[in-house]
């Protein structure tokens, strides 16, 4: 053997050696998400292009008509409904999300943890019990009506339960920390030195954050603003218990169909078109981020 | 808090606003009256009823069994992912889809779970929703695993196989005890989203095994009353319990 040709075969050997360590150690999970996410999802796919089966499930006849049909101006209210109460619960949660991510960079390190620490802490717990909470603050007899009305803000309890905005409530409760992550860390990231720059040549301080911070932190806010909008279309929780059932979002059309009219091609016509909003959106956030970071390292 | 001025405004209505409604249960849990928003007096009997409710103590007997069987799984499956991708393939698009799972919304995985086990012909039962649970746990575990690789260098690894350790005596001598904590930390947090997880277990749960939040679910849905309360406070607490812990575990390793 000459010398290429043993290291030629060291090298095929430790290639075939990463190969190896590739399929051990990644092999099962990759195998487990593909069976467990991207079947099913591709299933929802193709079940969107059948048709319904008598008791549910799906009969095997290729048809366009679940599509035809989402077009009904029974299904374009429920998503008029849902992009309005999905739209507004976003616009309120980057307003609320986007001062406090701001004001918890400007704490000591140690504040810091704490106050993210608190941010992200309900969010681990269970979704229906803080969901829950919000049928005892709005009832008409409850601690919100009875406080409004000692403060004289209301001469008698108002009926707060079972409207849009309870569910507008309920929606930002659940996914407000999910705004303030991903905005904290694009602040975080900012470089400080721009900052110096802009307000060293004569800006002012709200002039260096409108022209420097604010741009730059467009991505992080935009993710975050798709963590609050893609899972309030989709939820069904929250409509149904605070919304009581007179506020049908495309969650609740999913649902129904797939548990009560047993129609489940059309249902999986919603699904995927929460799915695919997902992934149009975070395809957009990353073409405009490309676009931020890019324009800041030219100027810089 | 240094610095912080009129900001301190959408902090305080923050908090307020994800606080507030957290200890109006918690208070109201220790209500004696049986309206569970009118205050009438101090009471534990709620806790006590808790205790003997059948219905409630079957869902969390249900919930352990998947929340125990799914993190164990979904640790030791996403552990390996987070290494496999982290150290193997370095491929942003091959983590994408490792950490996939974890954003894609739940409702739309459930269906798709559904009509998966149907298709399959697997009868709906803990084990399906086990099943289910490791999907997005393996994401959550595979993510904290990863941020951790990102922090060590693999020159320790390295070494060890440079001196002639084999694969396995490297993995388990020096890769794994490393990780430990961030795997800790994982499993943590594996085990409280399925402890909690209500849509995906609402689809691939079968009729007669209803998991602790299906059982919150229906008596949500019937009416308000104390006994959810005190669930609730208890609730909480292991979650904010078990969380901490999580956050201390990994807080603990990033100052090594």
């Amino acid at each position: 053997m000459t010398t290429t040709e043993v290291r030629s075969s060291g090298r095929g050997a430790s290639r075939r050696r990463a190969l190896s360590a590739r399929a051990v150690f990644a092999g099962p999970g990759l195998l487990y998400v593909t069976l467990f996410m991207s079947l099913p999802l591709l299933l929802i796919l193709v079940y969107s292009f059948l048709n319904r089966g008598r008791f549910g499930g799906i009969v095997w006849e290729f048809t366009f008509e679940n599509y035809a049909r989402a077009f009904e101006p029974v299904y374009l209210k429920v998503f008029t409904t849902s992009i309005v109460i999905a739209g507004v619960t976003t616009v309120l949660a980057l307003a609320l999300g986007y001062p406090t991510a701001y004001a918890i960079t400007r704490l000591s390190p140690r504040w810091r943890t704490v106050a993210l620490v608190l941010v992200v802490l309900p969010f681990w717990t269970n979704f229906l019990i803080r969901t829950y909470a919000w049928i005892v603050l709005l009832n008409t007899e409850g601690p919100v009506n009875s406080a409004l009305v000692d403060l004289g803000v209301i001469g008698a309890p108002i009926g707060l339960l079972y409207t849009p905005g309870a569910v507008v409530v309920g929606l930002l409760y659940a996914y407000l920390p999910l705004v303030v992550l991903p905005v904290y860390a694009s602040i975080e990231r900012v470089d400080r030195q721009l900052i110096e720059a802009a307000t060293n040549l004569g800006a002012s301080r709200t002039r260096a954050f409108l022209d420097v911070t604010l741009p730059l932190t467009l991505p992080g806010a935009m993710i975050g603003a798709i963590f609050v909008f893609v899972p309030s279309l989709g939820n069904f929780v929250v409509p149904e218990l605070l919304g009581g059932g007179k506020t049908v979002m495309v969650g609740n059309l999913i649902r129904d169909q797939f548990l009560e009219a047993r129609d489940w091609p059309f249902g999986s016509v919603f699904a995927l078109f929460v799915v695919a909003l997902l992934v149009a959106l975070f395809a957009l956030q990353a073409v405009i981020s490309r676009r931020i970071n890019g324009r800041g390292r030219a100027r810089a | 808090m240094p610095k912080v001025g009129w900001l301190r405004v959408p902090l305080v209505i923050t908090y307020a606003f994800l606080y507030l409604p957290i200890a109006v249960l918690v208070v109201m849990s220790f209500n004696a009256s049986k309206t569970p928003f009118i205050w009438t007096g101090f009471s534990t009997k709620w806790y006590g009823e808790l205790l003997n409710n059948e219905l409630i103590r079957e869902g969390f007997v249900n919930t352990m069994i998947v929340a125990v069987g799914a993190t164990i799984l979904a640790t030791v499956l996403g552990t390996l992912l987070a290494i496999g991708v982290a150290r193997y393939f370095r491929s942003a698009i091959v983590e994408a889809y490792s950490l996939a799972p974890a954003i894609i919304p739940d409702l739309a995985l459930a269906i798709g779970l559904l009509a998966l086990f149907g298709m399959l012909g697997v009868t709906l039962s803990l084990f399906s929703v086990l099943l289910s649970h490791v999907v997005f746990g393996m994401a959550f575990v595979a993510a904290v695993v990863i941020a951790r690789l990102g922090q060590t260098d693999s020159s320790l690894e390295e070494a060890s196989r440079d001196l002639g350790a084999g694969a396995t005596t490297t993995f388990v001598r020096i890769t794994l005890p490393s990780l430990a904590p961030a795997i800790i930390a994982g499993a943590l947090l594996v085990f409280t989203l399925s402890l909690d997880e209500f849509v995906i277990a609402f689809f691939t749960d079968g009729p007669s095994t209803p998991t602790l939040p299906i059982v919150i679910y229906s008596m949500v849905r019937f009416g308000v009353t104390p006994e959810i309360n005190a669930l609730a406070a208890l609730l909480l607490l292991v979650s904010f319990t078990i969380v901490l812990s999580a956050q201390r575990i990994t807080r603990l390793t990033d100052s090594v």
